[in-house]
């Protein structure tokens, strides 16, 4: 099933499983955030956040008009960030 | 006349710049044509996005729909964002790695499956026409609404503008030309939300005016929107009426829908590596993300405007406007504004004096005082008409028009590119004629793309006489949530998704997914019918999932794919790891 339980013979093609491991930690680590602030902050604890308020927009509303779309743009780039370092930790040239 | 010139003006000149690009970016082979070559720059792929992306309804409609909406209309700022996190981290990198021209493609060949290429060239084909019909619907409202040029007589122009650089230029001539037309939306966008801005809170940055305190006045923009719209019998700005799991259901359709939209997604395969395309993605979406969030700041100003300067206002005839409203104002009344007077021809606004007092009574279904409600508006009036109610200069009217036009022509061709090349490299070089050569099929592609503009000009006039475009936007969406992102997911992130896997889960989001929507918008359903009390705009997230849970099903009860394919979907993972595989690859090597 996994990546690495194939048999590493000659000629046989290389094991990226480390880096592919490294990769989905951080899509799914990220992934949490995104629904953290939009899913989360912005519908489903909608309520109870609007009891803070952000310069007088309700804190709930805020998150679901702005600031999830702010912290949308920041994940991707953070994604680029994270996944040129592991590129670079696992040799990968691409 | 002055708006009028202005508007030729700006419309002209960005016509004649998309044109200049058009000859200038002709495309030489198919490479050049489905992909501009691999070789755009990230950056200038994020903007071209941005504009193929943000259509005519995003500049035009958005805001006022948000206006009138409130906290509702929250669902499209979250769903048409989100999705280029779901793109740029599950999709767009791995397709770009997989290296062919279009979604179709990868179906294909990854499924190894001329069945399952079918369905995705139907799955393809069917969200774009729905999607385009409302964006030639678009340019002829411009024509039509600014120019006083007739409704089909505007697609027309459209159509001819669009035929030029999409087909002679392929993907590069659109790439290139929506480059252009990005700024000239954004420009247009951007300049009259910070002088309404200003206006009304004192703020240059419409994200900041939204939460600062009304200009001179202790108290913040929304709480005053808020207590104006309770006054007049409104429901609050911040609140809804859709309940949370319907909120839930359409901001993820909506994001998934994004991500699986086929326009979308190739724009991604015209970047040089995997490395590319995630970067361009996050360029994409800050570039998205300008105009999504003046957006909400728009309506709101908006709609706080609307009713201080058009309620309680006493109305003028037409006649002797000038001099009656003066007189008015002289003698410490309020007159009906003059961009109310200068909308009111093209029906976007409407008043009717219900009560006989001579006053415009705009009111809510819950009024305190009992009084009907006598003006109307259309949600494009607040971005149409911002320009004058900050009163600006004639010439912002003209950049807004030329901004509507460059919205709705880039979007256009984006899907003509989906469509044309569904048709010339998926059925025919791919399916039907497997030997042609290049330049053969980049003259099919070439007639290809001018019968797609024609048909998109039909669809266009068709989908206005039988007014259904805004019933048919839950399909494009539903349905690339429900068919399409499934199988791309799994045939990138489970190597053991194989054909009949693919098949299944395809066709059951194709066919659920329409059956729902077209029995509540064409079939007589009724909301309290509704499944778990998800609305047509929703489905799609719920059926996405059944379709995931079908395909995984019919994977594991069937043979695995060979190895060949396994080791396809290996390299596709890995960066610069690509080399040939099975059939698909053998047929069209990878580039």
């Amino acid at each position: 099933m996994s990546d690495t339980e194939k048999p590493v013979a000659a000629g046989s093609r290389p094991d990226h499983s480390a880096y592919w491991r490294a990769t989905l930690t951080l899509t799914l680590s990220l992934l949490a955030v995104w629904f953290v602030v939009s899913f989360g902050a912005g519908i489903l604890l909608r309520d109870f956040l609007d009891q803070f308020s952000i310069g007088g927009a309700p804190l709930g509303f805020w998150f679901a008009q702005q600031g999830a779309i702010y912290v949308f743009v920041v994940l991707i780039f953070i994604y680029c960030i994270g996944m040129n370092r592991i590129a670079r930790k696992h040799g990968i040239k691409g | 006349m002055d708006q009028a010139f202005w508007s030729y003006l700006f419309v002209g000149l960005s016509f004649a710049l998309y044109v200049g690009i058009a000859i200038w970016a002709r495309a030489g082979s198919t490479n050049d044509f489905y992909v501009a070559g691999h070789d755009v720059h990230p950056t200038l792929n994020g903007m071209a996005t941005a504009a193929d992306w943000m259509s005519a309804a995003s500049f035009l409609s958005m805001a006022g729909l948000i206006a009138f909406l409130g906290y509702g209309g929250s669902v499209y700022l979250m769903g048409w964002t989100g999705g280029y996190v779901l793109l740029a981290m599950l999709l767009a990198p791995y397709l770009r790695e997989f290296g062919k021209f279009t979604v179709p493609d990868f179906v294909g060949d990854r499924y190894y499956s001329t069945f399952a290429r079918i369905v995705a060239v139907i799955c393809a084909l069917f969200v774009s026409f729905t999607y385009i019909a409302g964006q030639m619907k678009g340019v002829g409202v411009a024509f039509s609404g600014f120019l006083g040029i007739p409704f089909e007589w505007g697609i027309v122009i459209g159509m001819v503008v669009v035929f030029f650089y999409a087909v002679l230029g392929g993907m590069k001539g659109v790439t290139y030309t929506q480059v252009a037309q990005y700024c000239v939306m954004i420009f247009a966008y951007t300049v009259p939300a910070i002088f309404i801005s200003l206006t009304i809170t004192g703020n240059v940055f419409p994200q900041l005016g939204f939460i600062s305190d009304v200009r001179g006045e202790d108290i913040s923009m929304l709480a005053k929107l808020n207590g104006v719209l309770t006054d007049l019998g409104f429901a609050e700005y911040t609140s809804t009426n859709k309940t949370m799991i319907d909120i839930f259901c359409i901001t993820a359709a909506l994001m998934f829908g994004t991500a699986g939209l086929p326009h979308v997604i190739v724009r991604f395969f015209t970047v040089k590596s995997a490395k590319a395309a995630r970067i361009s993605a996050g360029w994409a979406l800050l570039f998205i993300a300008i105009l999504y969030t003046t957006a909400p700041a728009v309506g709101a100003f908006a709609r706080l405007n609307f009713i201080d300067t058009v309620n309680e206002a006493t109305y003028v005839s037409d006649e002797d406007y000038e001099t009656r409203s003066a007189e008015i104002e002289a003698e410490g009344g309020k007159a009906v504004p003059a961009w109310f007077k200068n909308w009111e021809p093209t029906g976007l606004v409407s008043f009717e004096d219900k009560n006989g007092d001579g006053q415009m009574q705009i009111r809510g279904p819950n009024a305190p005082d009992g009084l009907e409600n006598e003006v109307t508006a259309n949600n494009d009036i607040f971005v149409l008409a911002n320009p004058e109610i900050a009163r600006l200069p004639g010439w912002v009217i003209g950049l807004v028009v030329a901004g509507g036009m460059a919205a709705a022509l880039s979007t256009a061709a984006g899907l003509l590119m989906v469509i044309s090349s569904a048709v010339s490299h998926d059925l025919c070089r791919r399916t039907l004629f497997k030997g042609m050569s290049d330049t053969t099929e980049l003259r099919i592609a070439r007639v290809a793309a001018a019968g797609a503009v024609f048909a998109a000009g039909l669809v266009g006039l068709f989908a206005d006489k039988l007014g259904f475009v805004a019933q048919v936007v839950a399909f494009a969406f539903g349905l690339a949530a429900a068919s399409l992102f499934p199988v791309i997911f799994l045939g990138i992130f489970w190597k053991r998704m194989n054909k009949e896997g693919a098949i299944v889960a395809m066709l059951t989001g194709l066919i659920t997914t329409f059956g729902y929507i077209y029995f509540f918008k064409f079939g007589g359903g009724t909301p309290d019918q509704y499944l778990f009390g998800i609305s047509p705009e929703g489905i799609g997230f719920l059926f996405m999932w059944v379709a995931l849970i079908a395909g995984i099903v019919t994977a594991l009860m069937t043979r695995a794919p060979s190895q060949e394919i396994q080791d396809l979907v290996e390299d596709i993972r890995v960066p610069g790891s690509r080399t040939g595989h099975g059939e698909g690859d053998a047929a069209m090597p990878p580039g």
